[in-house]
């Protein structure tokens, strides 16, 4: 009963967060046990790593789109370097740590480490700019991103790490092992993302997010959002306020790029390129900005439409686009918006009185 | 807009839609001949992967059109038959793993494979660990092979085709002064050039430059052709797909540079671009294991069919198709393939065992064999570009 009235008594903003919580851990439920049952089609299952981390993507684009208002137009660079970082990390810890799980777990902190840092130091000139100057620039160090990821080599050979750039000059050894391969990628990547590994990402970014919005952190970078001029009137430091979320924001796509780079048996950079950027900014565009929610389903219905469209064969990607323009029609519709507003005013005065009457 | 107007137009969008969606035609997975003969028939379900729609689209159609005219003659020959479905991958490995599972769900017996690389490496790597008989027709990459008893390629390796085109060129003597303009994003290009410098190398042939190109800039190639130029290049090798090499010749054209192209199969499909004009490509050299114009019975009824059915001259690609088909029912008829009583992973056993003992006479070559690593041993060809059409050199 307390725990009830505790429920009630929870602003909007928290009753939505729990309900985003309570709708994932219970997809994660009816699908782990489907997956156990048999009961699943191998497309569906192949789909659901991608998912995960198509779904942290665009949460963590989310926090730079929504939270903070700047446009990102480069996102997938963090993914790449996530990706790369990680899934070599784990094919270097490949022979000397047998546990699977483990071995994900590090990839994922170390790509979310690696794109942190990268994530840092391109915010440190790129957010002190703003509106389209901001998006061009985010846009440009994507493809810089992409270039050098691209031509990287990297080895390991007797227990060092040994790099070289542009071309093959590592000189390894015999026993030496040829990891990253410039523009062939990484190859023969043990499979060894699991759904349940991205479940947990998904669920450590939600709560990430939602923490950080409802901190002094999060509001004061709702304030600058909102008003730039009167946020740094009163003293907010918006670069220091900005370049923790962008820093948030990439770790959180290079933790996604790790889980994503783990699940297949080859990566190549060109993958990342704009349009995985352009994909995520429509998960996050679709779900609406600043509804993590949203974007949730976003992702994770705009991963599976492709697919789910095989059977008109050669036209499946126009029906891609046509769904994809008709939905964003229909959503931004004004009539549609107010019948939904409607819907939602109604039920919580409904619910207010409810309330009220069982208070007395 | 209002609301009624808006679905009003949207709503007969989609039916222009499906109807155009049916009368394609084209979408239906191919199905036995007839009812009667297949009564009692083995049936072995063929599943493929590659590109139908998107930049490398043109690779994806050829290799379904030639597999479609091969699955109709095995079909109408009574014997075992083939029900053959291909998924669009979009050259874009993760949706090449898509495009596997969906066939998964179908039932498919045996993969023909993955038609390009990258997305082929993550195919068969799932292939493999799942046991199904994969055999790509034109992946070329070794990743797609590497340390995977059950993968086989038609075609011939990236190493093989940069190694194979520096000894043409030094054995023909074609030319003294060779410039590379490569793709440095891509493993198939990049997998080429590495092999054929290597081989330049050990062969004595001089490579006075190197011009790169990637994804996002591969529209302009003026830098490059200049460079080639100054260099004094007389012969540049174009280890790329068709679609920046039909440019580079456009705009060597443009500046009145005029060397000895040299492609390798990535160069096929050049003919049939559309808007491209053919007398540009006058005198290109292509490494490749099939040319249109060869004069074999097997090789003109091919060709026949193929231009009745689609209108065009049919590609290495489309052969490599057809020959994937007529390879898997070689097999498959040899050694008793049965899909009533034996699973996917004992048709793979029973598929790798035949492969890698028989030898296959084909459209890409005659008494092909293949290897335990899955590599296929048979002669490269040059063939050069002569009026619009390729010609045996």
């Amino acid at each position: 009963m307390r725990a009830m009235n505790k429920l009630k008594g929870l602003n909007r903003t928290a009753r939505k967060n729990y309900l985003t919580y309570a709708l994932v851990i219970a997809a994660y439920i009816i699908l782990e046990a489907m997956m156990r049952g048999g009961g699943m089609k191998a497309a569906t299952k192949g789909m659901l790593v991608p998912i995960c981390a198509y779904i942290v993507m665009a949460l963590s684009l989310n926090l730079t789109v929504g939270v903070m208002g700047e446009l990102s137009l480069g996102h997938a660079g963090f993914m790449s370097v996530g990706a790369f970082c990680g899934t070599a990390a784990t094919m270097c810890l490949r022979d000397s740590m047998p546990s699977a799980g483990l071995r994900l777990f590090i990839g994922i902190v170390i790509g979310a480490v690696a794109a942190a840092i990268i994530g840092f130091l391109i915010g440190i000139p790129v957010l002190r700019l703003r509106g389209d100057y901001l998006a061009i620039v985010t846009l440009a160090f994507g493809e810089i991103i992409k270039s050098l990821v691209g031509n990287v080599y990297m080895g390991i050979d007797q227990g060092h790490l040994k790099f070289s750039m542009f071309t093959n000059e590592l000189n390894m050894s015999p026993e030496g092992k040829i990891i990253i391969e410039g523009a062939m990628g990484i190859r023969s990547i043990p499979k060894i993302a699991t759904f349940t590994a991205g479940f947990i990402l998904i669920m450590i970014s939600l709560v990430v997010i939602f923490h950080m919005v409802g901190s002094r952190t999060g509001r004061a970078i709702m304030a600058i959002r909102d008003n730039y001029i009167a946020a740094e009137s009163i003293g907010i430091p918006a670069f220091k306020y900005k370049i923790t979320a962008f820093t948030i924001s990439a770790a959180m796509a290079g933790a996604a790029g790790a889980l994503f780079g783990n699940n297949y048996s080859s990566l190549i950079a060109s993958k990342f390129n704009i349009d995985t950027s352009i994909l995520v900014l429509v998960f996050v565009v679709l779900g609406g900005q600043g509804n993590m929610l949203g974007s949730i389903i976003a992702a994770a219905a705009l991963t599976i439409l492709p697919e789910a469209l095989r059977g008109f064969a050669d036209y499946r990607m126009l029906m891609y686009a046509v769904i994809l323009i008709a939905v964003m029609l229909i959503s931004n519709n004004a009539k549609i918006k107010d019948i939904l507003k409607n819907i939602a005013e109604k039920r919580t005065a409904k619910q207010l009185a409810k309330g009220g009457a069982s208070d007395e | 807009m209002n609301m009624k107007k808006f679905f009003a137009i949207f709503l007969a969008a989609m039916m222009i839609f499906s109807l155009a969606a049916c009368s394609g035609g084209s979408t239906e997975p191919a199905q036995p001949a007839d009812g009667g003969e297949s009564e009692g028939a083995v049936t072995i379900k063929i599943g493929a992967t590659g590109p139908l729609t998107g930049g490398a689209a043109i690779y994806g159609q050829a290799v379904k059109n030639g597999a479609e005219i091969a699955v109709e003659e095995v079909n109408a020959m009574g014997g075992i038959q083939f029900e053959f479905n291909m998924q669009d991958d979009t050259h874009d490995p993760e949706k090449a793993e898509n495009a596997y599972n969906a066939l998964v769900d179908w039932g498919m017996d045996m993969m023909m494979g993955t038609v390009t690389s990258a997305p082929a490496e993550v195919t068969s790597a799932d292939a493999y660990a799942d046991r199904y008989f994969f055999l790509t027709p034109s992946a070329s990459s070794t990743n797609v092979i590497d340390g995977k008893d059950n993968v086989f390629q038609m075609c011939f390796t990236d190493p093989n085709q940069g190694t194979g085109s520096a000894t043409y060129i030094s054995e023909k003597n074609l030319g003294s002064k060779i410039a590379i303009i490569w793709k440095n994003d891509d493993s198939y290009s990049t997998g080429i050039r590495n092999t054929f410098v290597e081989q330049a190398a050990a062969l004595g042939l001089e490579i006075v430059t190197e011009e790169t190109f990637t994804e996002a800039t591969k529209t302009d190639f003026s830098v490059q052709i200049s460079k080639c130029q100054e260099a004094g290049a007389d012969l540049v090798f174009l280890p790329m797909y068709y679609e920046p090499a039909s440019l580079i010749l456009n705009q060597a054209n443009a500046v009145g540079y005029a060397p000895t192209w040299f492609g390798v199969d990535g160069m096929d499909g050049i003919l049939t671009m559309e808007g491209f004009d053919t007398s540009l490509a006058e005198g290109v050299i292509v490494l490749t294991p099939y040319s249109a114009d060869d004069s074999s019975a097997l090789n003109q009824n091919f060709v026949k069919k193929y231009q009745d059915k689609f209108g065009e001259v049919p590609n290495q690609f489309a052969a490599d198709g057809y020959d994937c088909i007529y390879a898997m029912y070689k097999a498959a008829t040899e050694a008793g393939i049965d899909p009533a009583s034996m699973d996917h992973s004992a048709i793979c056993d029973a598929m790798v065992a035949k492969f890698t003992s028989m030898t296959f006479d084909g459209l890409t070559g005659a008494s092909m064999t293949w290897g335990k690593d899955g590599t296929v041993s048979k002669l490269p060809n040059a063939v050069v570009i002569q009026n619009g059409v390729y010609v045996g050199m």
